[in-house]
């Protein structure tokens, strides 16, 4: 069990050094996101009610399609030089691989949501002061779900020629319930939540993340090693 | 040269015609449609560093490796050549659990390379074509994560003692990303002797090194067979391996063929066979 989470840490601390030295990933990313953002906020007009309106789903929708492009750049460096095979070769359990990957997508797509939220608040006029904790209970939870799922994909899609489509092919359906769940949540917290619905809400997501982090663990020997 | 040539493949025939139908290369499985069969119980023999038995291996409709059979002893250094694309590369990604076999199966120090691959990984020391490092961390960094990933925690003056011996101290905290083809193969040698393996396996470990390099290998694939190791290496490149390899294999048609070291030195360089001593005689 030691041995297992010094290598979950190592496999932590060297994706996040890496990111840190390059933010190759963090500059695409988060422009990716802005611009979504904002080509969102061009779609639907100036009417500040419809922005608030479609808010939750504009949210979500710009984490997951900037999210997707961070777990393939997440794999893609372990392809770089060979490193994905000396890493199935070191002794051990892999799934403390997939561990250390999914901790590591985990506070990459936090922090990129550190940064979008208030870019949302701005462009959609959302007083984000008002809904902060609930929020981050709702972002934690969904962000968790997904990145679960993502990281879970992005080894299957790892080495395949067409992983750039494939990723999103293989995730999006996945995450339909997922997405549903945290849209509803975060737009209950923004129309002020009076029917008590986000906590509901937040409740599914709890059962979704036990049930695709468990599978995701399980199943991810056979898919690395396929 | 010629005659190598006929005796290998006269060799490799013969061997093709003592297995057993429906194998690949049999003469009587179409190979470009065998079905793959499955994964069959065999008995493993513990004492043997490597026991493979009949491994085959096809990509798409190319049988790649068709039947290879060899057994290494702890404490040798077996020598693996062949042409380009003969299967060496692939068949030492089996040995280390990398690829699983096609057909046939085999063992690493008693573990089923297919159904103990996890018991398998413990035992082996690889260095491939590339290094396998991250190009964003230094050349200690690297070590470092390497030695963790093997779920080691050691202290660094180890890391800086190993990053001394294959001469790479004084670009310790420098990124690897501006390393060369043999600075890279140095680190990974530096992380076999941070954790040194029982069976270790090479892949043209003297491509991209110097003199030194070479030297470091050498002592490296000598120092886990006389701990009771073994060494298989896979190289063009013989003459480097002389005094350290133990005996030599050669794949010819997917199957290994047996030789001596005289015998692939002549072959590669070109010259005709000695003359049988009853000739000389």
């Amino acid at each position: 069990m030691a041995s297992e989470l010094i290598r979950i840490r190592a496999m932590v601390w060297k994706d996040l050094t890496a990111e840190r030295r390059t933010k190759a990933n963090f500059n695409a990313v988060a422009f990716l996101a802005g611009a979504i953002l904002l080509l969102f906020g061009f779609a639907l007009g100036p009417d500040a009610a419809a922005l608030e309106a479609a808010a939750g789903g504009m949210i979500w929708l710009t984490v997951l399609f900037s999210g997707v492009l961070s777990f393939n750049r997440s794999y893609e460096k372990e392809l770089e030089g060979g490193a994905l095979e000396a890493l199935l070769l070191y002794p051990g359990d892999r799934r403390s691989i997939y561990l250390g990957k999914l901790i590591a997508n985990f506070a990459f797509v936090l922090l990129v949501e550190a940064i979008l939220l208030p870019a949302a608040a701005v462009l959609y006029d959302l007083p984000l002061h008002t809904m902060v904790l609930p929020l981050a209970g709702v972002l934690l939870l969904g962000t968790f779900g997904f990145v679960t799922l993502g990281t879970f994909y992005a080894a299957m899609a790892s080495r395949l020629r067409a992983r750039e489509v494939l990723l999103p092919l293989l995730l999006f359906p996945m995450l339909i319930p997922l997405l549903v769940a945290c849209v509803e949540a975060t737009q209950a917290i923004i129309d002020q939540d009076a029917m008590g619905f986000a906590g509901s809400w937040m409740k599914l997501l709890v059962v979704f993340d036990v049930v695709f982090f468990v599978a995701a663990y399980f199943a991810f020997d056979y898919v690395i090693e396929a | 040269m010629l005659a190598y040539l006929e005796d290998d493949l006269e060799r490799a025939r013969r061997s093709r015609a003592a297995l057993p139908a429906g194998m690949p290369g049999s003469g009587t499985a179409a190979l470009a449609h065998s079905p793959s069969s499955r994964q069959q119980p065999r008995m493993s023999n513990a004492s043997l560093a490597i026991d493979l038995d009949g491994v085959a291996r096809r990509f798409a409709r190319r049988w790649v490796l068709r039947g290879v059979t060899l057994r290494v002893q702890p404490g040798e250094v077996v020598g693996l050549t062949g042409n380009n694309g003969s299967g060496k590369t692939t068949l030492l990604r089996i040995v280390s659990t990398l690829l699983r076999p096609t057909r046939g199966g085999g063992s690493v120090f008693g573990h089923d390379l297919v159904n103990d691959a996890a018991a398998v990984r413990p035992y082996i020391g690889y260095l491939g074509h590339a290094a396998g490092l991250y190009d964003d961390l230094t050349a200690f960094e690297n070590l470092r994560f390497s030695v963790r990933m093997a779920g080691l925690d050691v202290g660094a003056g180890v890391l800086d003692e190993a990053l001394e011996r294959v001469r790479l101290d004084e670009f310790r905290n420098e990124r690897t990303r501006g390393f060369s083809a043999g600075m890279r193969r140095r680190l990974g040698v530096a992380r076999l002797l941070v954790r040194p393996p029982r069976l270790l396996l090479l892949d043209e470990p003297y491509a991209s090194f110097d003199v030194d390099g070479i030297t470091l290998v050498n002592e490296l694939a000598s120092s886990v067979a006389e701990a009771g190791g073994a060494t298989l290496i896979a190289t063009h490149d013989v003459a480097r391996g002389r005094g350290v390899l133990t005996r030599m294999v050669r794949i010819v048609e997917g199957r290994l063929v047996q030789r001596t070291l005289d015998e692939e030195e002549a072959y590669l360089a070109g010259r005709p066979p000695a003359p049988p001593l009853e000739a000389e005689a």
